[in-house]
């Protein structure tokens, strides 16, 4: 459980990204924070595995003070997949890359090649276990980047920004295995501008602008208020806008899921048919 | 990453920032070269509070403090090495000669950092390309100068996302010895290098999609022009230089340890 109790934070440069921030995010939770560019988004996520510490208040995952304990044990709770895969990436071969945390967190050579062959096979990587990843495609890298964390099995997952520069096709992929952590009790936490990802996860949505929380809630709820939506400059989801513009001819407004947009939309026509 | 932040340039109005920046690089050469000409801790010591009224004037002071505090690392090193060499070669003695010697060694690196740190925190990159150009360097030459130390800054802010993305892989920059903290910097550097290159890549194909170097004769819209005031610097600069050799030449400087 991640409990950050009115935090504020102000950058070296006097820049105060964070003014006053109160949220609790349950194990096995899945929350996407959204809002705009400098809302204060990364801020609070790099609070949860003590990257930043709070100026003013107090951050506790899984009741230890972040305060009170290193970047590295935290991050053996919490994994933390930044939204640039180039700025981790170092090693020689694939292999050692996702072996690297492992190694910092003292696991035995032979766990480590296990979990090392589970994570490549788990994000379809086996084939390049040798190749360089500095060789590898912009989504591949991201791929490693996640399989690196991935690796030593956190019970929470916090991932910046997944889904930039990942074709339909991986990102896809991407809600699949979050659906996966979901299933196995785990908490995932991710940053995003992605609106329809976000539809299609359908999660809990914090929303923030201008380092404090305007709206935290369903998905459903959020991705739907207009008014909401525009403080922070994000647009509704398509099927949002819609069942948006269909609301005159008495259709409901808040509709986010394909599969349920089908269901209405068919029920209105047999409705129709049978009149 | 201080030291990068000790050579950050940032606007400010003060009479050094509105100085040439090329007779501000005179002085500085003038400051390295009256640095290493002298080994005796007592110029050094006059060298390094010389500079203090020109930081002052300059309003710098917090920056500068910044970079000396980013130098300490490498100061201490020095100090240690020096010491250590001469304790070891001088047949396991420990004299105050020796420390002294050590001592100025260390100040010497330390006089090099401060006057270097006071020039890059007053002189703008534009400034300094400008510079360049008027000391006719190739204008290809001034600009990847200038671009270079325009992304120190941007390089430094990359080092700290680099290092933040492997702590949360479990790397701890602080743990174990010497050597193996020398060694953690391994994960950090290498993707710093790697961006640093794609970066230059892509800048370099951003630059030739809007033209550069279709004209060959460029002109620029400032000219660089000398006042009173970069006149008074060339002038101090020329005395200090004078001094210096006249000192090196005909004084014979005591040691503090002889003063004693």
């Amino acid at each position: 459980m991640i409990e950050a109790t009115d935090i504020r934070y102000s950058y070296p440069n006097k820049v105060e990204a964070l003014k006053g921030v109160s949220l609790t995010i349950q194990d096995g939770e899945f929350v996407a924070i959204m809002g705009q560019n400098g809302a204060g988004k990364s801020t609070l996520v790099k609070h949860f595995n003590g990257l930043l510490k709070p100026s003013v208040g107090k951050v506790r995952v899984d009741g230890v003070e972040t305060t009170k304990s290193s970047v590295a044990a935290l991050a053996r709770n919490v994994g933390f997949v930044f939204q640039n895969p180039d700025h981790q990436l170092f090693s020689e071969t694939v292999e050692e890359e996702i072996a690297f945390a492992l190694k910092n967190f003292g696991f035995q050579p032979d766990v480590i090649e296990q979990r090392v062959t589970w994570a490549l096979n788990l994000l379809s990587l086996t084939q390049y276990r040798k190749t360089s990843p500095f060789l590898l495609s912009g989504g591949e890298r991201k791929r490693v980047a996640l399989a690196s964390v991935l690796a030593w099995d956190p019970s929470t997952l916090i991932l910046d920004e997944p889904t930039i520069g990942q074709d339909h096709e991986q990102k896809e992929k991407l809600r699949q295995f979050i659906m996966q952590m979901q299933t196995q009790k785990k908490t995932v936490v991710i940053v995003t501008h992605d609106v329809e990802f976000v539809a299609e996860c359908n999660p809990r949505v914090v929303l923030m602008k201008e380092g404090k929380i305007v709206a935290d809630g369903e998905g459903k709820e959020i991705l739907t208020d207009p008014a909401l939506l525009e403080l922070s400059s994000i647009v509704l989801p398509q099927i949002a806008q819609v069942f948006t513009k269909l609301a005159p001819l008495g259709f409901p407004k808040d509709v986010i899921d394909l599969y349920e947009a089908k269901q209405i939309i068919l029920k209105a026509k047999e409705s129709k048919q049978g009149r | 990453m201080s030291v990068f932040d000790g050579l950050r340039f940032r606007k400010v109005y003060s009479p050094i920032h509105n100085l040439d920046p090329r007779i501000k690089f005179v002085y500085v050469i003038a400051i390295f070269v009256v640095a290493i000409l002298f080994y005796q801790i007592i110029p050094l010591l006059v060298l390094f509070f010389m500079q203090i009224p020109f930081v002052l004037l300059a309003r710098v002071q917090r920056q500068w403090l910044r970079s000396l505090r980013g130098a300490a690392f490498l100061a201490t090193f020095i100090f240690v090495v020096n010491v250590a060499t001469t304790y070891f070669t001088s047949g396991y003695l420990l004299t105050a000669a020796n420390v002294e010697n050590a001592a100025a060694m260390t100040l010497r690196f330390v006089v090099l950092v401060e006057s270097f740190s006071v020039f890059f925190l007053t002189t703008s990159p534009d400034h300094l390309g400008l510079a360049l150009e008027e000391s006719r360097v190739p204008y290809e030459f001034a600009f990847a100068f200038t671009t270079a130390v325009r992304f120190v800054p941007v390089l430094a802010e990359e080092a700290q996302t680099i290092m933040d993305a492997q702590k949360a892989r479990g790397l701890e920059l602080e743990k174990g010895g010497l050597l193996k903290r020398i060694r953690n910097y391994v994960p950090v550097l290498i993707p710093l290098i790697v961006s640093a290159i794609r970066r230059s890549l892509e800048l370099a194909e951003a630059m030739e999609s809007r033209a550069w170097g279709a004209t060959k004769k460029r002109t620029n819209l400032y000219l660089l022009k000398l006042h009173k005031g970069d006149y008074a610097l060339l002038a101090i600069t020329v005395g200090i230089l004078a001094v210096a050799v006249y000192v090196h030449f005909f004084v014979s400087i005591p040691t503090i340890a002889s003063l004693l």
